[in-house]
């Protein structure tokens, strides 16, 4: 029983681990560009961040829920999950992409559009670079936001370590509750460790 | 703020003498009007730059002395009227190729916080594609030129200089590239009476070693008196006289006084 546990555990993290790296991955090569975007086209700037900031405030069970009957996108599984923890994290990341982007000192920005550089130039070589930091701050909270809602994912079916979680809330057992839940903040836990890490040590502040 | 529609008053007209063209001039303002919303920043402004001259724009703040600086680099484009730089309108000039040949420095000196001095005196050959060994050189050149030795200042990030080494650096970053014509925005604004002085000095003496073409903003009438070789006080959007640093101590006209007794003060 107990080499059951522990077996099922080690699976059930790296289902877990696999999930929000998906989810990353794809918030993340969406997010960015997105940002960037946003920073050139102020009147598409409310709009975004509008549907972005929503997609916050829907409780996540019931952004789970709704996914399911949705053509193509939705249904049971992994796919669905993943989908709503991409919608989760796009907030944050977007966020601080423009916060960074448009923070940058106006003196600096101005300087280097009137020494002739470009507008790849520009990003490329002082926008991206000054915003990095920030950029990677909303990257590393998004992560842990992600490792923390996709323990929901296994009500839909999308496996990951909220399958101890609620089997454990329907036979009243504390440790299987414990098994996930446990696992699932040391993990966010060395993630934002992690990250912070990345941050100090290519961006001193 | 219909600045351009108010009548102008008989003492402010220019001196015929300093408006009349050079033979080739770097830059000239045609009936320059600029317009910001519903603003008038710039109206119908028309004077000319002589090559190896330096024209200080005095005036208070918010007369568009900073505008006339943007309409010659083109990140302003005139509402009306031309600038023409080399002979070329701004409006036709890659806007690229135009901001390459102006060095332009402003007051903080606006230097990129993650690149060391010398890769911020560096950028604008590096952009144009020089070869490394050119760009380290010319910046090696550049930082002793500005009395700042290159193996003690290359490697230090921005926040690790004063005020006045930052402001250095800007006018080292802005001659990287050789640029026959150069703009300063109140570039020793900031700075401390002391190193305002220096720095000043230093000013004339690169002038006269390079014989560079500039256009120098201040609202200081003592710097634009020590500077420049002719002097154009900006009032409400329009120049109230362009002459001589001499001439212009003997001028009349209410805001000329109003600066001249600053000299007294």
């Amino acid at each position: 029983m107990q080499s059951g546990l522990m077996s099922e555990l080690l699976e059930l993290t790296l289902e877990h681990v696999g999930l929000v790296a998906m989810a990353m991955a794809i918030a993340t090569a969406t997010a960015i560009p997105a940002g960037i975007l946003l920073t050139r086209r102020e009147a598409l700037r409310r709009w975004v961040l509008g549907f972005a900031n929503v997609m916050q405030t829907v409780p996540s069970l019931a952004l789970f829920g709704f996914l399911i009957p949705l053509p193509f996108v939705g249904g049971i599984g992994k796919h669905t999950a993943i989908l709503a923890l991409v919608l989760y994290a796009l907030l944050p990341i977007l966020q601080n992409t423009l916060t960074g982007i448009l923070g940058v000192d106006r003196a600096v920005r101005e300087s280097a559009i009137a020494m002739g550089m470009t507008g790849r130039q520009l990003l490329w070589l002082v926008e991206l670079p000054l915003a990095a930091r920030t950029i990677l701050a909303g990257v590393r909270v998004a992560t842990v936001i992600t490792i923390g809602t996709a323990t929901i994912a296994a009500a839909i079916g999308g496996g990951g370590l909220g399958v101890f979680i609620f089997r454990g809330l329907a036979s009243v057992d504390t440790t299987q509750i414990l098994a996930g839940a446990a696992p699932a903040a040391l993990i966010a836990l060395a993630a934002d460790k992690g990250l912070s890490w990345v941050e100090q040590k290519f961006w001193p502040g | 703020m219909a600045l351009c529609r108010e009548p102008v008053a008989r003492e402010t007209r220019l001196n015929p003498e300093s408006v009349t063209p050079p033979a080739s001039p770097i830059v000239s303002f045609r009936n320059v009007s600029y317009h910001f919303g519903r603003n008038d920043i710039i109206c119908n402004l028309s004077f000319e730059v002589e090559a190896g001259e330096t024209l200080v724009l005095l005036g208070r703040s918010g007369t568009g002395k900073t505008t006339v600086l943007k309409l010659v680099n083109g990140l302003l484009l005139p509402s009306e009227g031309a600038v023409l730089v080399e002979g070329t309108p701004t409006t036709a000039w890659d806007p690229i190729r135009l901001r390459r040949r102006i060095g332009y420095v402003i007051q903080e000196a606006g230097l990129f916080p993650h690149l060391t001095v010398a890769e911020n005196v560096g950028l604008v050959p590096r952009l144009e594609g020089r070869p490394q060994q050119d760009i380290l050189r010319r910046v090696a050149g550049l930082l002793t030129q500005v009395e700042l030795p290159p193996a003690e200042f290359a490697h230090r990030y921005p926040k690790e200089l004063s005020g006045g080494q930052r402001q250095r650096i800007g006018v080292a970053r802005a001659l990287a590239s050789d640029p026959p014509l150069l703009l300063f925005d109140e570039p020793f604004g900031a700075l401390d009476p002391i190193t305002r002085v220096e720095l000043q000095r230093q000013f004339l003496a690169l002038r006269r070693d390079l014989g560079k073409t500039a256009i120098f903003v201040t609202h200081d009438v003592r710097e634009a008196l020590l500077l420049a070789t002719r002097v154009g006080l900006m009032h409400r959007g329009r120049l109230e006289i362009l002459t001589t640093p001499s001439e212009f101590l003997r001028a009349r006209g209410e805001e000329v006084r109003a600066f001249l007794a600053c000299l007294d003060a």
